[in-house]
């Protein structure tokens, strides 16, 4: 196949009576990309996938499939399939007859159909599995069932609303890595909604970050984590621990904020909000877990933190430490397991300290509730 | 102790309430193969099957089904197509509306049946009229009005039972026919209809037997098509025979026979269902019938009826009741003949006790004991004939000897019999 097909959604505007469900998108899917919108649920990510495959019209702006606008084109005239969430197989067909549906629609014959439908059995790894109904399979089963049915469609683009949130987790991350690897074989853009930030990191080449209608970032997976645009992008994906404060002094790329609880602190402003903090403006700044280490008692200095251990826990591959932090939030700690001895700090006091570049500070704004 | 009274009493109630339920058919069945000329089970008289022959041959009574089954297939039609769209309606529109709507749609059910009958009549007329159509117009058509006015009401029934099942289905399963390349038709048709299948055929049978009993909407509509239902009501007037039994016999064996195939046919595919769960792939089409009968109580009682029926009507054919039928008819004119005489005799005896106490009272009157002895039979009873025979001595033996053996010895009766017989 070719580079596929890219989809772009220019000022896209949605609109349910006063409720504005996304605005303003704007966002530009490479063909053959595998690009996710990740969010909480609500924010509105569903509502895009919906206006893509074509179940409902925006209220304003465009949607571009290869260049050309689809609006006021249904959804059955649209080269798009859609998986979704709970996969709506058709109960009342077999395997065979649910993934060469669109088939018989274009009116192919039996035979025509059968021989398909065992090419893509064989790709999907269910062979001879085909005169099963889908309630005779398993959920992982099922899941493939219903990429064999789209891909069988052969669509430009494939559209997958949520499609492993009802597995459990083991089959979860065998078909995180099954779905990367049909994506790469077939070529084709996939659009992946999903609010498991492990599953858009793990597998997209692109992700939105979604929050309440407004896309807070795009970018792919190491910049989404490491260089959040957004207070709310920051929290959302993976876990963070935040400091809140002013800009005391902006230094090139590097910030000072004084914080509430810690004194002041430096950290590095991410891309995205360079030159846009200026002094006196609220900020948060952020530190991973695993970015935090014990610093030698009595150290001090603008990157250095102390705090009150409240608990601690042993979790395998890691230890963590929780401590009091601000505002009833609380700092953790991950120290990764690498055979040293951990000593016992709860209730004792302890100073923290991380290395600037893993620091990062944007604008106050909007948590991700947890 | 206790627990076992506990469990009789549950029998004897179940024993009770079905013979509540099953008494009259059973009875009503009884009578369809009995002789009398009125339906009853009892005395028994002969084993007959007359009444399916004269139920056959009864021209009223099959236009009557006739014309049933053309509005019952005309209702059935009528009323799915339009409960399918109530109900499809019913689940697209806002929660807000819904409930009024659903009111409205369920309002036909509530109205009596002859409010229906009388307005679907008067509505239709007007529109006639409007249309400056004759009277002889489609739209005056006995058979459109009663399918029409019928489907008023079953129409209803028949949404309740389809918005049950649209309840269970899942809106999405369309969109991802949509989303495939189906058209709205081909998604309607592919996925909602099979889907809807079990229902509209409940529905279907529903309506079509509502529309099979109704007669109270039909009274007003029917114009030249009367159904069953009212041909039956206008039969009755003039008295029931017990061809009629002999229909709802064969209605009942029907429902039943239906009844039970449904079951089985339930039971077989919930057997292959779990077949197939359990990894094998059974051939649908390869079911013997062994495997039709095994483990199932519905089928086997399925299989003995359609049994009990073919020997029913095989010996029909070949079984002919006229002679017990002139037995006991013979038997009856008899007991008739011997009641008249019974009857009569009192009446002499009356008559004869009277003239003697006349006579008693007048002591000197001769002729009263002689036209007593002539005319009667039955007054070897009475006190006053004996008296009468110590005094006239042997005038009058033969009518007295007569009277004593109920007339069976008659020489007419005995002509009587003779003419019968030659008959």
């Amino acid at each position: 196949m070719s580079a596929g097909v890219g989809v772009d959604l220019e000022n896209l505007w949605i609109r349910f009576g006063d409720f504005v469900a996304v605005r303003d998108a704007n966002v530009h899917i490479k063909g053959g990309d595998f690009f996710s919108f990740l969010g909480p649920s609500g924010c509105g990510k569903t509502t895009i996938l919906r206006a893509v495959s074509g179940f409902l019209d925006p209220s304003e702006g465009k949607v571009l499939i290869g260049g050309n606008n689809m609006i006021g084109i249904g959804p059955n005239k649209r080269p798009t399939a859609l998986i979704f969430q709970n996969l709506a197989l058709f109960p009342l067909m077999k395997v065979w007859e649910n993934i060469t549906f669109s088939m018989e629609i274009r009116g192919a014959s039996s035979a025509e159909r059968r021989k398909r439908a065992d090419e893509l059995l064989d790709m999907i790894a269910l062979p001879d599995q085909g005169d099963k109904f889908p309630s005779e399979l398993s959920g992982g089963q099922r899941q493939r069932v219903a990429i064999a049915r789209a891909l069988c469609a052969e669509p430009d683009v494939l559209l997958l609303d949520e499609p492993l949130s009802a597995l459990d987790l083991k089959l979860r991350q065998h078909m995180r890595t099954e779905l990367r690897e049909i994506q790469k074989r077939v070529g084709i853009t996939f659009i992946y909604i999903t609010h498991d930030q492990g599953e858009a990191l793990t597998m997209s080449d692109d992700i939105a970050v979604m929050r309440a209608g407004v896309i807070d970032q795009i970018g792919d997976g190491k910049a989404i984590y490491n260089d959040p645009a957004t207070a709310f992008a920051a929290s959302f994906v993976g876990e963070n621990n935040v400091f809140r404060g002013k800009i005391k002094q902006v230094n090139g790329g590097e910030a000072l904020i004084s914080t509430n609880r810690s004194g002041d602190l430096v950290a590095r402003i991410s891309s995205a909000n360079q030159g846009k903090l200026n002094v006196g403006d609220d900020a948060m700044m952020f530190i991973r877990p695993e970015a935090l280490a014990i610093a030698p008692d009595g150290a001090s200095g603008d990157h250095f933190v102390t705090a009150n251990v409240t608990h601690e826990e042993f979790e395998g591959n890691s230890y963590n430490i929780f401590s009091e932090g601000e505002g009833g939030k609380e700092i953790k700690v991950s120290i990764p397991n690498l055979g040293q001895s951990f000593e016992n700090h709860t209730g004792q006091s302890i100073t923290l300290e991380y290395e600037t570049k893993n620091a990062v500070v944007v604008p106050a704004g909007e948590l991700a509730a947890e | 102790m206790n627990n076992k009274i506990l469990r009789i009493s549950i029998w004897v109630y179940l024993g009770l309430f079905f013979a509540y339920l099953l008494g009259p058919l059973v009875i009503m069945s009884a009578t369809a193969f009995n002789s009398p000329g009125f339906p009853r089970a009892t005395p028994w008289e002969c084993l007959t099957f007359e009444w399916f022959g004269a139920l056959f041959q009864d021209e009223r009574i099959l236009n009557g089904i006739w014309n049933s089954v053309l509005v019952g297939l005309g209702t059935v039609t009528l009323s799915v197509a339009m409960g399918l769209a109530g109900a499809l309606m019913l689940t697209q529109i806002s929660a807000k509306v819904r409930s009024v709507y659903y009111t409205i749609i369920i309002a036909p059910i509530l109205i009596p049946g002859v409010v229906l009958g009388i307005s679907t009549l008067v509505f239709w007329d007007r529109i006639n009229r409007m249309l400056g159509l004759g009277a002889d117009s489609f739209l005056s058509n006995g058979l459109f009005l009663t399918i029409i006015g019928q489907s008023t009401f079953i129409a209803s029934y028949c949404m309740l039972v389809l918005v049950a099942r649209l309840q269970r289905y899942d809106m999405v399963q369309t969109e991802a026919a949509l989303d495939l390349g189906a058209s709205h038709a081909q998604a309607f048709r592919k996925i909602l209809l099979p889907f809807m299948r079990p229902a509209i055929a409940s529905a279907g049978v529903l309506a079509f037997l509502a529309s099979f009993e109704n007669y109270n909407t039909t009274t007003f509509t029917f114009g030249e098509y009367p159904t069953l239902t009212i041909e039956l009501a206008q039969k009755v007037r003039y008295g029931i025979t017990p061809a009629i039994s002999a229909l709802a016999f064969i209605i009942v064996l029907l429902t039943v026979f239906g009844a039970l195939a449904n079951e089985a046919n339930i039971k077989r595919k919930e057997r292959i269902a779990e077949a197939r769960k359990e990894g094998a792939l059974p051939d649908v089409k390869g079911i013997s019938l062994p495997g039709f009968l095994r483990g199932n109580p519905a089928a086997v009682l399925l299989v003995l009826l359609a049994i009990g029926t073919i020997t029913v009507v095989g010996t029909a054919t070949a079984y002919s009741p006229a002679q017990c039928i002139a037995d006991v008819k013979e038997t009856k004119r008899l007991e008739a003949e011997q009641r008249i005489q019974e009857l009569r005799a009192k009446r002499e005896a009356d008559r004869a006790k009277q003239k003697a106490e006349q006579g008693e009272e007048a002591e000197t009157q001769q002729s009263t004991p002689k036209p007593s002895n002539n005319s009667g039979f039955g007054n070897v009873f009475a006190p006053t004939t004996l008296s009468d025979d110590e005094e006239e001595g042997a005038e009058a033996p033969e009518p007295s000897n007569n009277s004593g053996f109920g007339n069976v010895f008659d020489p007419d009766a005995l002509q009587e019999d003779d003419q019968s017989n030659s008959e």
